[in-house]
């Protein structure tokens, strides 16, 4: 069940994606270029999503278990910063406005087969993994 | 640069579609839907992180440009930069960023706000300030890319 729900959740982002117009690099650097061509669109994905993601994750989390798992796996809300979460969102951004995905994005696209997305998730993912591993080593010790 | 229509409608009934996602995953399997997290989970070190789950949902992600056309019957619009050497180093940094920050737009700027999460309202600030940055200095200091 978890596998199903999982799956009919990806389809759903996707298509949200591609609906929203949050898989076009070009409608999102637009959306970050405030001087130029500003398109306001991305402000309304971000309201619809959290519009309804506030209330459904508040009535989610009253109960006692999600229905595919013993727990949720969830950070606590009130979690400290730390240097990692500063810098990595700060890199990440440079990324993200230099050529307009971040990673859902890039994921839905990959099947369009462009050259430049292709290459684009190719490395996000390589740079996710390595990352995994100098942290982990858990490629060494399998 | 590529001029883009204002679509405030379509774009807020899809982010309520994004919302309905995170709201389902979180119901049925406990987890928050966070792009950079789920492809992190495909990698070992395994322990709990339901990977077979992580693969099904980018699947599904995969089948979205398919499910749009089918049920549209249009093509996916999008304008993708032509330079695979400035597409690399930028898979290269969001990559590398979201792996340290646990999180990127869906997982923070999305179901993070969505839970008033301190440390994503700190990274959405944060990747907003840097990524309008990055555009300004492309398009307006630099003049754009010459080969992107």
């Amino acid at each position: 069940m978890g596998v199903i729900g999982a799956l009919a959740s990806g389809l759903i982002f996707g298509v949200g994606l591609i609906l929203s117009g949050m898989a076009d690099p070009a409608k999102v650097q637009n959306f970050l270029d405030l001087a130029g061509a500003w398109d306001p669109s991305l402000a309304f994905v971000m309201g619809g999503a959290i519009g309804v993601a506030a209330p459904g994750f508040w009535l989610v989390r009253r109960r006692s278990a999600p229905l595919a798992d013993a727990a949720f796996h969830v950070p606590p809300a009130d979690a400290p910063l730390d240097r990692s979460l500063i810098v990595g969102s700060a890199v990440f951004g440079v990324g993200w406005g230099l050529v307009g995905f971040c990673p859902g994005p890039a994921l839905v696209s990959l099947p369009l087969a462009a050259p430049g997305t292709i290459a684009f998730a190719a490395a996000m993912v390589a740079a996710i993994a390595a990352s995994a591993f100098l942290k982990t080593g858990a490629l060494l010790k399998r | 640069m590529t001029p883009t229509d204002f679509t405030p409608w379509t774009s807020l009934a899809g982010g309520a579609l994004i919302g309905a996602s995170a709201v389902l995953l979180l119901l049925v399997t406990g987890r928050i839907a966070g792009i950079s997290g789920i492809v992190r989970r495909l990698f070992p070190p395994y322990g709990t992180s339901a990977p077979r789950e992580a693969a099904a949902f980018i699947a599904g992600l995969f089948a979205a440009p398919f499910a749009w056309t089918a049920a549209t019957g249009d093509a996916v619009h999008q304008t993708v930069t032509q330079s695979v050497s400035l597409a690399v180093v930028a898979g290269l940094l969001v990559g590398a960023g979201v792996f340290a920050a646990r999180g990127c737009t869906s997982g923070h700027g999305v179901c993070g706000l969505a839970r008033l999460s301190r440390r994503s309202i700190a990274a959405t600030a944060i990747f907003m300030a840097t990524a309008v940055a990055t555009v300004y200095l492309v398009r307006h200091v630099f003049g754009g890319w010459p080969w992107a």
